[in-house]
């Protein structure tokens, strides 16, 4: 395993929005199959940091190498260039982002959603992204829903379906931001099974979280973030244990659960 | 009574030539007025910065004017410059950049109004940019701005009827022949009145049928 290059490499990366700096210089990595779970308290980074890696975001300094290819920018004669639109797409289809609140597409059923990245991207013909798309939506536990369009979905039926689309794309790497924060409490814990199933299915994810319990339960590694730093990065029974540095302690003292 | 109705079974290939040729400049304006508007509202909201401005002007220079100026404009500069319409192209090139303007402008606040996680969504799945506007965008923004988009529909269906005053032989020029023979002055306007409402209130179920369609998702 240690001679395997890591799926996402993330070396010193830098964001600010305007004067204020937000990420300090994070490095993290993951290989593949890993599930890593980010905890921290509010305005930490965390988002900014999956943004980043999905490329909706700028940064300013650092690299990201996903799968050996260091994405979002070049460096021509020394000096770093934003990739243009078309680079930029290829390069976040290699990673599925599910949203806190889902974004699903209104004026498309579900199917409709899964299928639109499987034809418009991935190129697949009509049939074979209907039967991708049926695929995972049943994977989801939502096969009887397909035709269903958003607003006749339940909040943890649309955040389902949400992954359903990430995961058909069929990502190297899938993130996923507070999944279930935006959900009643009756609904979260389908969800919540839902990732754990896919997290069991081998796939690479990055979530961030503030459930607790289920970043223990469904982690390789829990990194905790403070301030736009990574100051933990360590197997769930190292970082809900002893807590090692004073910050993880008081934020999970504070947290609870 | 019987002799208005005499007058109008008398008048009524001219009235009804009127009549579609309202029908006519009002489509056309907005077929037209449709596709500059478009361009027009992709512009204002993500266009180049010079772009941007340049579209801006010409929606406020036209949001600025009266129609009826905006017509007389269109028939007389185009030969000053060496082109020539006649008053009917005229009438429609005038309707179509006021129209071009409106829906721009109501294009590019629908645009605007859609949560900004929705293009994120899009692009996260690795559409590019025009795809995003295409699939994910557009169509969100044209159903709600079918309403607004339907009234300007009405605006032009009224305005077409400015276009008597260059001599566009529309409803209102029609009608106002047929007056001019028979001097039944009032019953004849009543009659063109209602010709244009009826016009307005067909245009109006059109989109509320298409609404119906669209909604209820
Ligand atoms: N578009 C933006 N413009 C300016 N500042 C921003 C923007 N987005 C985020 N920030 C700032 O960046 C910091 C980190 O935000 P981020 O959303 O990444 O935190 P987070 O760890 O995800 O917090 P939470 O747990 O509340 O979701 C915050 O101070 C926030 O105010
Ligand atoms: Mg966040």
């Amino acid at each position: 395993m240690e001679n395997v290059q890591p799926l996402l490499e993330i070396r010193g990366l830098h964001k600010h929005f305007g004067s204020v700096e937000v990420l300090k210089g994070v490095d993290l990595t993951l290989r593949r199959g890993e599930v890593v779970s980010i905890i921290g308290s509010s305005g930490s980074g965390k988002t900014t940091l999956l943004r980043c890696v999905n490329l909706l975001e700028e940064f300013q300094d650092g690299d990201i190498v996903l799968d050996g290819e260091t994405i979002g920018y070049s460096i021509v004669n020394g000096r770093r260039h934003r990739l243009r639109d078309r680079e930029l797409s290829r390069q976040r289809s290699m990673t599925g982002m599910v949203f806190q609140s889902f974004n699903l597409f209104p004026h498309l059923t579900a199917a409709g959603n899964v299928m639109l990245g499987l034809r418009k991207v991935r190129r697949f013909g009509k049939e074979e992204a209907r039967s991708i798309a049926e695929r995972w939506l049943s994977r989801v536990g939502l096969a009887s829903r397909s035709d269903h369009y958003p607003s006749q979905l339940s909040g943890g039926q649309q955040q389902r379906v949400a992954i359903a689309r990430a995961l058909a794309m069929d990502p190297k790497l899938v993130l996923l931001d507070e999944v279930t924060s935006a959900l009643d409490p009756e609904l979260v814990q389908e969800v919540l099974n839902t990732v754990k199933g896919i997290a069991d299915d081998g796939a690479t994810l990055l979530i961030v979280t503030h459930e607790m319990r289920f970043a223990r339960d469904v982690s390789h590694r829990v990194v905790f973030m403070d301030q736009g730093q990574v100051v933990e990065d360590a197997p769930p029974a190292e970082i809900f244990g002893n807590s090692r540095s004073q910050r993880l302690a008081e934020f999970l003292r504070n947290t609870r659960t | 009574m019987q002799t208005f109705l005499d007058q109008v079974w008398i008048a009524r290939w001219p009235l009804w030539d009127g009549f579609l040729l309202t029908i006519e400049i009002a489509i056309s304006a907005i077929v037209l007025g449709t596709v500059v508007g478009c361009i027009c509202g992709i512009q204002l909201l993500f266009g180049p910065a010079i772009s941007r401005l340049l579209f801006r002007l010409y929606v406020d220079v036209m949001r600025g004017t009266p129609v009826l100026v905006l017509i007389l404009a269109a028939f007389y500069i185009p030969s000053v410059v060496g082109i020539s319409l006649n008053a009917t192209q005229a009438g429609i090139l005038a309707l179509s950049l006021f129209a071009g303007a409106h829906i721009g402008e109501l294009l590019r606040g629908a645009l605007q109004a859609i949560p900004p996680g929705q293009a994120e969504a899009a692009r996260s799945i690795g559409l590019t940019f025009p795809q995003t506007l295409t699939y994910v965008l557009l169509p969100q923004a044209l159903r709600s701005a079918l309403p607004p988009w339907i009234n300007t529909g009405v605006e032009l269906i009224k305005g077409s009827s400015l276009l008597s005053i260059i001599g566009v032989g529309e409803l209102l020029l029609k009608t106002q022949e047929v007056i001019g023979r028979t001097f039944m002055t009032i019953e004849f306007y009543i009659f063109a009145g209602l010709l244009y409402l009826a016009a307005n209130i067909s245009l109006d179920q059109l989109g509320k049928m298409i609404e119906r369609r669209v909604q209820g998702r």
